[in-house]
Formats: C-alpha cells, structure tokens, sequence
C-alpha cells in the first residue's frame, strides 16, 4: 500500500503532471479536431481496457483473458438499447452488464488456481459470440445489428470521461488497503486468508470493477461500427491488446499500460495504412519479447536505464 | 470451557488417514505443545483448525463455537492465528505492510489507517524488527522472516497462536530468542499451540504436550511425563533400536 | 429410431476421435511440460493448411501428407520449447509462475502463428473432396472420411499409449510427468523429455489438422475453438492425464452430437455448461491427479 502523504512532493508533482495532461486532453477537439480526435478516442478505449486489465491482473497474478468478452458486451448494449434511452445510461448499463457478467464468472473460477481462471476466461470470448448467434438467429431471427452513430468528438469525451474514472478508480485502489489486500493474495493467498482476508470476494469484486470499464468502454466505441454482429463485437484482438500494451508498458504502474497502450496503439495505425497482416504478427512477437526480456515493461526499462545513469554520475563526481 | 478442542478430527488424503480420530483440549493461557515423527499429521491437525483444510470428520470448537470447517478469515477474525512451516510472509512487500494487513483485516472490527500504522510499527517493536521494516520481506533473514510472521499473527488480534516449527532452521542464539519471544508473547496472555521438533523448546516453554504418530494421538501429559513415556520413545527412537539390534 | 440414435452415437464417435487427438496432445504439453499452450489450436491449423496445401499442389494423398506434416510440426514444436520455454522455465522463480508465463506467451505466440497463415494463404475458406463418399454401416450413410477419421485416430492414440507403456521413452516421460525433479535425479534427460513431449503434442495436433481437413472445411482462424474444446476435454478427463484425455474427449464428441442433433449451433455452449459444471464440483476429473 502506498502510505506517502497525499501533501509529499512526489504525490503534488504526480497529480500536477496527471492535471495538466488532462487538461491538454480536454481540449485537443478544439485545436486539432478531425484525425486527432478519432486516434485520440482509440488510444482511449485501448488505454481504459488495458489499465482495468491491471487493476486487477496485475496485484493478483490470476491472468484474465476476457476482456473482449466484457468489451463485446458493452458493445451489444449499445447495440440493443442504445436509440432507446439517454446515452449516459446506456453507458452505464453495458458498464452494469459487464459487472454482472464478471460477478458470475469470478464467483464460478475465482475459488480455484489460477491457471482454471485464465483458460475460463480464454474461452469466454467465443462462449460469448456462440451464445449470441444463437439467440440471434433463433429468438430475434436476424445476424446483426445496427448501432446508432454519434459525432466524434461526443465519443472522445465519452472515452475521456471513462478514462478518468478508471485512473481514479486504480488509484484509490494501490492507495487503499484493499488495494494491499489484493497484492497479499498475489503474494501469498493463503497466508492473505489466514490474515483474515475474505480472498474471493476481494477477487470478485476488484474483476467485476474492471470488467465494468470495458462493458462502459464498448458501449461508448460501438459507434465505430455501424454494424455488430457476434463476431466483430465479440474479437479476441480485444483481449490480446490491453495484455500486450500493460506488459509491454510495465505492470508495476498504473501509468505503465497507459504508456504502453499509447505508443502501440499509434504504431497500429501506422502498420495498419502500410502493412495490414503483418501488424498482428509484430504485436504478438511483441508480447513474446516483452514475456522473456522485459519483466517491468517499458517503464522498468526506463528506470533500470534511469538507475545505471545515476550510478554512472555519482561515480564520476 | 476449554479455549480450543477437537473431539474426533479426521482427514483422509485419498486412502491415507493423515490426522485419525484426534481428540484435544487446549486450556486458556497454556502453551501446548504438539510433537510427533516427520508426516505425523501435526501440520494437517493445524490446517484442519485453521480451516485450510476441511476434516472428512469430527468436530473443531474455539470457546465452544463449533468452528469446523468455516473459512480461514472468519477464523482468523474470531481470534485463531497462524504461522507457516514454510514461510509465507509477503515477499514484495515492506515488513511494515506485512503486518499492516493483519491490522486492517484481521479482528472483527476494523481500524483507521493511522492506528493500523501505529499498531503494526509496535508489534515490530515487540518483536524486535523496527530496524528492518521499510525493507521487503524477502530480503530478510529467514529469523527475520518468521518474526515477521510471528508480528503478523499478532496483528489479528488472537485468543490463541498456531506456531508451526517456529525455530526450523535456526541457530542455537536464534532459537533462544525465539523462545524468548514466545515467553513474552504469553504474557501478553495469549495462548500458543506449537509444532516443535527442537525438544529443547518444547520441554521447556510447553506445560502440556501431544504427541501424534501416523495421525493417531499416542500419547499426551506434561513434559516429564512425555520423556518418560515408553511409547513416545519407542517411536522416535523405535527404528533406530530395531536397525540397531 | 432405434436408427437415429445409432447415428448420433457414430458421428459422436467420429467427433470424438478427433477430440481424443487434440486432447491428448495438449494433455502432453501442460501434463509433462506444465504448458499450457493456448496457440495448440494453431498447430491443428498448420496440420490442416500443410495437408490441404500438398494436396491442392501436388495431389498427395492426405494420408500420406499426415507423415509428412507431422514430422515438421512436431520439430516446430519441438525447437519452440527448446528456445522459448525452456528460457521462461530457467527465468521464473517458481512453477505457478512459470505456468503463468508460458500461458501468455502461448497466446502471443497464437496471433503470431494465426497471422503468418493468413499471410501466407489468406483469410478465406478453404477445403477439398477426399473420401467423400458415402459408407453404409447399420443402415445410416456415413462419409468415408470420416470413418477413416476415427479409424486413424484411434490407431494413432493406441500406438501412442504403446508407446508411453513399452518403450524406455515412454516411461522416461511418464517419469517426468510424475516428478520432473526425481525424474532427473534418475538419470532422464528431463530438458530433452520436456521438449519431445512438447514435440508429441504439436504432432497431435498436426495430425487432427491433416484428419480435419479431410472432412471439414478450414479457415486460418479455425485454431481457438479446437483450442478451447481440448482445455475442457483435459480438464473433464483430468488435468495430466493421457488416458483420462482420451476418454474425455470421446465422451464430449458424444455429447456435442447429441446436443447438435437436438438443438445445432449450440454446441460449444454445452460444452462451456459441462466445463462450469466441472469446475464448480470436481476439478480433478474423471481420472485427475
């Protein structure tokens, strides 16, 4: 748990740094509207999942590979009652939908190792398309779905507003002591118990949490798409992404995934206009590096990098 | 009413009986200590009243509740504390925070920040690792590190403390200090089951002691009376003298 | 209707086969190896693009390319441990670890795999006519291929089983499947078992993908549902074991027929209902460890 003060001159200057960030953020449609604002609202929706991927993955070690179901979810939501009620709310269902979603998968695989919990939720993403097929071709008789379409910029301070929920979210978490009864039970679960952690409802209710910004975070893009149907909402893409951008980032930080999500995000669209297949491949080479060579991610780079630098000045004078 | 007693305990590990029919009582305020030959079920019989694992049968009670079987926090928050044979402290984590968990989470009733903070930099007083505790707990000695366990243990508040083999692996100074540090622990008035194969320990800290072999209890009295005991020796001694003769 | 049922039993079978393949050889790769390789799906891929390849190319019989494939992806297989998990099992600080760091790289490794097939062939369906004739066997016309399907995989799994049960290999890998450390100690080269056992699972793999295209029609990304059929398959059977994998799988092609016949589309969704209700009782399986 981090017990620095909230006054201490690392927390103001953290703060500082996150304030003026958003405050840039909030106000790019106004100086550089159009293409901006679309990447803008990618590299959102990709930080938003990878970051709630940490929140919960990164403290516990149990490995969810389900957030394309959650996303997928979201994306329905927008979908079904999206021209039906007042966008706020539509977004807070797909974010509530998700929640319930994930509340019903951890209680089933929470109670067991881990390994039972990542294989459950590797498999959830096509449970989910399947099961959507089916309904929507025996119970609403059509494949498929239109999405209502929304202006760019609404989309981006949507994504924006998510975003902060979402870093809010993850600090108080690190800050509080539930945040270290969740690196207890990643440290030690059992000992965690013994300490009279209630574990699985730790676990449940901090994967539901997550799960809810990337339910509210599809319900938002689905706009992207004009048309859904079980196989584009429900993407593995969507699981493999926020996985390679929090390990490549480093998940020591929550601004690691933020990093991370960032920089891949903008090198996906540039693969994308000249490489098209190819991007895939290289984002998967790049969670196969980032496993082997890099434990702390980019930012452990960085601060190893930072460290050596240091070493070698204080030497010299 | 006896602080802690088992009538019957039992648990199978497939065909093989780990902990047979184990009857026991532990009075308030004592120090009882639990001996027996490597894979005797003393680690089992602690998991069993700890909750990590769930008896095939038999009946577990903590100041008469019948505690078998509920989940390891809600023991641990009603007052039933453990530490590990095999050290389970959190590596990553400073020592100050090992015991702030226990702090927040351990009793019934929970504690602000500041005076779980406060709590936990006195128990690593208590148990003498003041120096240490903004170091992570893997970096510690291993004496360290079960102290850590020891704080906390404490940081939740027991009625009673499960010590399992407290002093493996230690020195001769180290294990005089661990004895030490279990002597003030009981005047803080807490009673303590421990596992124990240093006999120097346990004869001379425990008023009782229980003694298992292939999970059954064999034998159980005071410290003279245990050393006296044919059976006892017989099964610690047993193999040796049948090799011998 | 006594015929009916019968139908549903057989082409239960015939789906059951190709199960009882993948399942075993994922079994191999997380029971011996502690890997639990989610890009298992892409090596049945592979198997089935090389075969449907020769046979598109060069006309070679499927049968024949089985022999073939299998040899190559199995040395893929093979050199992936030697080089990517062995280096994860020598930099993880202990095995729940390791299994955590195989897994995600299993994964990049699956968008590697599934990409480079879509580079190379394309994203459309693929297929070919092999054996598609019709058998009749108790009354009902049953494709030959598929027939045959059964016919070489269950050959394959007992000559495998043979294998494990006579051969000093075979018991060197039931060693280390048991306890890699003693296995060791023992004198087996646990470094050259683990990787040949990760080998094995790839040319299962490659062999239900050479049955596969046979019959069904393929796609590059056909990988992840036989992926996520095999998991359920090896934990019904039992985490780590081949025989229990075996069985599993037979039993869940079975089952997939059933509920296809009454209700289809809705078979991987009885399947992930089996899987819940296995993980909410007996983890284990049927014969776990």
């Amino acid at each position: 748990m981090d017990i620095t003060p909230l006054t201490s001159k690392k927390s103001l200057i953290s703060g500082a740094i996150v304030l003026v960030m958003l405050i840039l953020l909030a106000f790019v449609p106004l100086y550089a509207p159009g293409y901006p604002v679309v990447l803008l609202s990618s590299i959102l929706m990709y930080v938003i999942l990878a970051v709630s991927w940490l929140v919960f993955s990164g403290p516990t070690g149990y490995i969810s590979l389900a957030p394309a179901a959650f996303f997928g979810v979201g994306i329905y939501a927008s979908a079904i009652i999206g021209k039906a009620l007042p966008f706020p709310i539509v977004v807070g269902v797909g974010g509530l939908a998700s929640f319930c979603l994930a509340l019903l998968v951890g209680a089933l695989t929470l109670r067991l190792r881990g390994i039972y919990f990542a294989i459950f939720t590797f498999g959830l993403v096509m449970l989910m398309a399947h099961s959507m097929l089916f309904y929507e071709l025996h119970i609403t008789g059509t494949r498929g779905r239109f999405v209502m379409v929304m202006s760019y910029n609404t989309v981006y301070y949507y994504m924006l507003g998510i975003f902060v929920l979402v870093l809010l979210t993850g600090y108080l978490v690190k800050r509080s002591r539930f945040g270290l009864a969740l690196y207890g039970i990643g440290q030690e679960e059992d000992a965690a118990a013994h300490t009279g952690v209630n574990v699985t409802m730790v676990k449940i209710i901090t994967f539901a949490i997550s799960a809810s910004f990337m339910g509210a975070a599809g319900t938002v893009m689905a706009t992207k798409w004009t048309y859904i149907d079980p196989f584009i909402a429900f993407n593995p893409n969507y699981s493999f992404m926020p996985v390679v951008m929090a390990m490549f980032g480093g998940m020591g930080q929550l601004y690691g995934p933020v990093i991370g999500a960032a920089i891949l995000t903008y090198l996906e669209e540039f693969l994308v206009t000249k490489f098209a297949e190819i991007y895939m491949l290289i984002f998967g080479a790049i969670l196969v590096v980032a496993i082997l060579y890099m434990p702390n991610g980019l930012v452990g780079l960085i601060q190893k990098l930072w460290k050596q630098i240091s070493k070698r000045k204080h030497a010299v004078t | 009413m006896p602080l802690l007693e088992g009538k019957g305990v039992t648990k199978y590990f497939g065909g093989l009986a780990a902990v047979s029919n184990v009857d026991f009582t532990v009075e308030q305020g004592e120090a009882f200590g639990l001996i027996g030959p490597n894979g005797a079920g003393k680690t089992t019989l602690f998991n069993l009243i700890s909750a990590a694992l769930i008896p095939r049968s038999g009946t577990i009670r903590f100041i008469g509740r019948d505690i078998t079987g509920l989940s390891p926090y809600k023991i641990c928050r009603m007052g039933v504390a453990r530490t590990f044979q095999s050290v389970k402290v959190f590596a990553t984590m400073p020592a100050l925070d090992n015991v702030i968990l226990g702090s927040f989470f351990g009793t019934a009733t929970a504690l602000s920040s500041k005076d779980a903070v406060r709590e936990a930099t006195e128990l690593l007083d208590f148990v003498g690792l003041s120096a240490v505790k903004e170091t992570p707990a893997r970096d510690l000695t291993l004496a360290n590190q079960k102290r850590l366990e020891v704080a906390r243990a404490l940081a939740t508040k027991p009625e009673v403390l499960l010590l399992d083999e407290l002093m493996a692996g230690l020195n001769p100074t180290e294990i005089t200090q661990a004895m030490e540090l279990v002597a003030r622990i009981r005047d803080k008035g807490i009673t303590i089951i421990m596992i124990e194969h240093v006999m120097k320990a346990i004869m001379n800290v425990c008023e009782r002691i229980m003694v298992l072999h292939h999970g059954q209890k064999i034998a159980e009295g005071t410290p003279q009376e245990i050393a006296a005991s044919e059976t006892v020796i017989k099964i610690y001694l047993g193999e040796k003298a049948r090799a011998g003769s | 209707m006594f015929v009916t049922i019968l139908d549903v039993v057989i082409a239960g079978l015939l789906l059951g086969g190709i199960y009882a393949l993948i399942a075993v050889g994922l079994s191999l790769q997380y029971g011996v190896a502690r890997v639990l390789n989610i890009s298992h799906g892409e090596f049945i891929m592979l198997g089935a693009f090389g075969t449907w390849m020769l046979y598109k190319m060069a006309g070679i019989n499927p049968l024949i390319t089985l022999a073939m494939c299998g040899p190559v992806i199995f040395l893929i297989g093979f050199f992936l441990h030697r080089t990517l998990f062995r280096s994860l099992l020598n930099s993880s600080a202990s095995s729940d670890i390791f299994e955590g760091r195989s897994l995600l790289a299993s994964f990049g490794l699956l968008f590697i795999i599934q990409n480079i097939a879509i580079l190379v062939w394309g994203a459309d369906i693929k297929g070919y006519s092999y054996l598609s004739y019709g058998v009749n066997l108790a009354g009902s016309l049953f494709e030959a291929n598929r027939l045959v399907t059964l016919l070489f995989a269950v050959v394959i799994s007992a000559a495998f089983y043979l294998f494990l049960a006579c051969t000093r290999l075979g018991k060197a890998i039931r060693a280390a499947a048991q306890d890699p450390a003693t296995a060791g100690l023992m004198g087996v080269n646990i470094n050259k078992v683990l990787a040949l056992c990760f080998g094995f699972g790839a040319l299962m793999a490659s062999f239900a993908g050479g049955l596969l295209s046979m019959c069904y029609p393929i796609t590059a990304t056909m990988g992840m549902e036989y992926t996520i059929i095999a998991i359920i398959v090896v934990v019904l059977g039992g985490l780590g074991s081949i025989v229990g994998s075996f069985i599993g799988g037979f039993l869940l092609g079975l089952i997939g027929s059933i509920v296809t016949y009454i209700e289809p589309g809705l078979a991987l969704v009885a399947y992930y209902v089996i899987f819940t209700v296995l993980l909410l009782a007996k983890p284990k399986g049927i014969l776990g460890k």
